[in-house]
This record gives structure tokens, sequence and C-alpha cells, in this order.
């Protein structure tokens, strides 16, 4: 059993709304010196087997499908 | 009664998919009831995809109901010229679909907007805006939270070149599209994807005016001419 880590992030070119809305809310609670937040999602993928490199290319090809829709968005994959 | 039947899916969490086949019925079209789970168009010679939260809007608005069995047959058909019109969330399944360019995510002051919308039609020569008279100024109510349209600078170059901003926001941007797109069409003009809701403008009890109906009386007219 491995379980493997998909970080999905809006591409940098696409503006981030709601990052920037809690960039812009974290000097209100008190929180200073953040330049930028962006917002993304996480995904834990629990595999049955080792994570090898034929069960990464699956998850990466399960990202790619259906994890992050790659018009918009850049994924990472890691093992954890 | 015209012989012409136009299919409407309805997915979990579609709502208004019986606006949609109402104002099928109202441009004298028949309308045909179709379900996400059934892989089978039932001949239908139209399809519209309607507005709603299919699937929950999960992970991503639309990306649940591309996968959805109906759409497994929709997409080909598609592909093959059968004409297709998504609204909002029908517009962002086309998108996920990989069947219009680009995609549609939060807009950009993060609230859900809903209201009367000015709208110029700027391509009439598609199968779903051939009624409509070209720069002709409509009010349709628009209603999303993520209606954003986004696409790289090449694609969206693209679309301005070959004309295929169907409709472009006037007045206020509701929701931060890029160049106040409302909605586009596909290279061969089959498949129309519509962040605002002609269906709810279609009569004047019930909505802002008629100024929808001519998105399905021209599909309707290109069937029987067909």
């Amino acid at each position: 059993m491995a379980r493997v880590i998909v970080d999905v992030m809006l591409k940098p070119e696409i503006l981030d709304a709601q990052g920037q809305a809690i960039a812009r809310a974290l000097p209100r609670l008190g929180f200073t010196g953040v330049a930028s937040v962006r917002q993304g999602k996480r995904f834990e993928v629990e595999i049955d087997g080792p994570a090898d490199d034929a069960a990464l290319a699956e998850v990466r090809k399960m990202a790619e499908t259906l994890l992050a829709n790659t018009v918009i968005e850049d994924f990472t994959l890691r093992v954890e | 009664m015209s012989t012409a039947r136009v299919g409407v899916i309805t997915f979990p969490g579609s709502l208004d998919d019986r606006d949609a086949a109402r104002a099928v019925r109202l441009a004298e079209a028949r309308a045909v009831p179709l379900w996400h789970a059934d892989p089978d168009l039932h001949g239908v010679d139209a399809v519209i995809l309607p507005g709603g939260f299919s699937y929950g809007d999960y992970l991503r608005a639309g990306a649940i109901a591309r996968f959805a069995p109906v759409m497994q047959e929709l997409i080909p058909a598609a592909r093959a010229g059968l004409p297709v019109l998504g609204i909002c969330n029908g517009f962002q399944v086309l998108c996920e679909s990989h069947l219009l360019p680009g995609a549609l995510i939060r807009n950009e002051n993060l609230h859900f907007g809903c209201h009367d919308q000015r709208l110029r039609v700027e391509n009439t020569e598609t199968a779903w805006t051939s009624e409509y008279s070209p720069g002709q100024e409509v009010v349709i109510p628009v209603k999303n939270g993520e209606g954003r349209y986004v696409a790289d600078a090449a694609t969206l170059s693209e679309l301005e070149r070959e004309g295929r901003v169907v409709a472009r926001y006037l007045g206020v941007n509701p929701n931060g599209s890029m160049n106040d797109i409302a909605g586009v069409t596909n290279e061969a003009g089959n498949v129309v994807g519509l962040m605002p809701h002609p269906e709810h403008a279609i009569e004047e009890l019930t909505g802002p005016g008629t100024d929808g109906l001519p998105f399905f009386t021209s599909v309707l007219k290109r069937l029987v001419n067909a």
C-alpha cells in the first residue's frame, strides 16, 4: 500500500480569485507580510501495490483524465 | 408541431431541463427527455445540455457529467455534426468534454450572480443562432457562480479571428469572462456553449421577454430545412 499525493493548481496565468480574496483577508486578521496566496486542490490516492513506475504512470493518467482540467490547471505527483 | 426531435439531457443535479424542454415545445419542436445513465440518444436531431449543478459540481463543474454514459454517445455525435447547445452547466460540460475550447471558472468577484443581462449576438451562422440578426442586442437572464470564461491567448485569438464568439456581455461583465465572452461555438458551428439562459427568456409572462426563443427556433429551422 502506498499513497500518492496529487497537487492541482490553477496555471499561473489564470487569475485565482479565491486565492486573491484570501490574500486580502489575511491582513485584516492581523497577518502581515503575505505577498500572495494561491489556492489549489490536494488528492491523496491510496494504491494497493507499491508506488512503482507503472503505478505512478497510472496515477498520472488519472490526474490528466479526471483530477485536473489541464486546460486551466497544472498538477504534480509525489509519493508520501 | 414539427417532427423535429430535440433531446434534453437530465443529469443528477440538472435544474433547467424542464424549462429547456418547454422552450423546445414553444419553438414547436418535440422535446425528448434523455437520461444521463442511458447511453442512447434515441435518434434525436439535436441535443440540449441544460443548466444546473450536475453531480453537485463535485471536483469541477461539468467534470463528472462529462463521463456520464450518455456523453459517450453524444461526444462522437457532436463531432460528426449533431447540433448541441450547452447552457450554463451544459457549457461547462462541453468545455470539460473538449467539444469547446477553454474553461469556465469561479466568477472574478466570487459572487453567484443572477440578473437579466444585455448581450450582443455576434455569430448568427451557428445551428443555434441563425434566427438572430448579426449584432442584435438581446436581454437574457444570467445566473452562475462559475461562469468566467478563460482560455489561453492563442485559443482566444483563434476564437476572435474565426468569429467563434457567439455572444458577448454588454454593460457589466457579470463574471470577469475574458473578452466579455458569454458563448462560443466549435469550428463547424453545430456545438454552442452559452452561459446565459435563453430558456428563461421565451415568454413575456415568466421572463424579461422572448429574446431567448430564437436559439430554439434556429435549430428547428435548420432541422426542417436539412
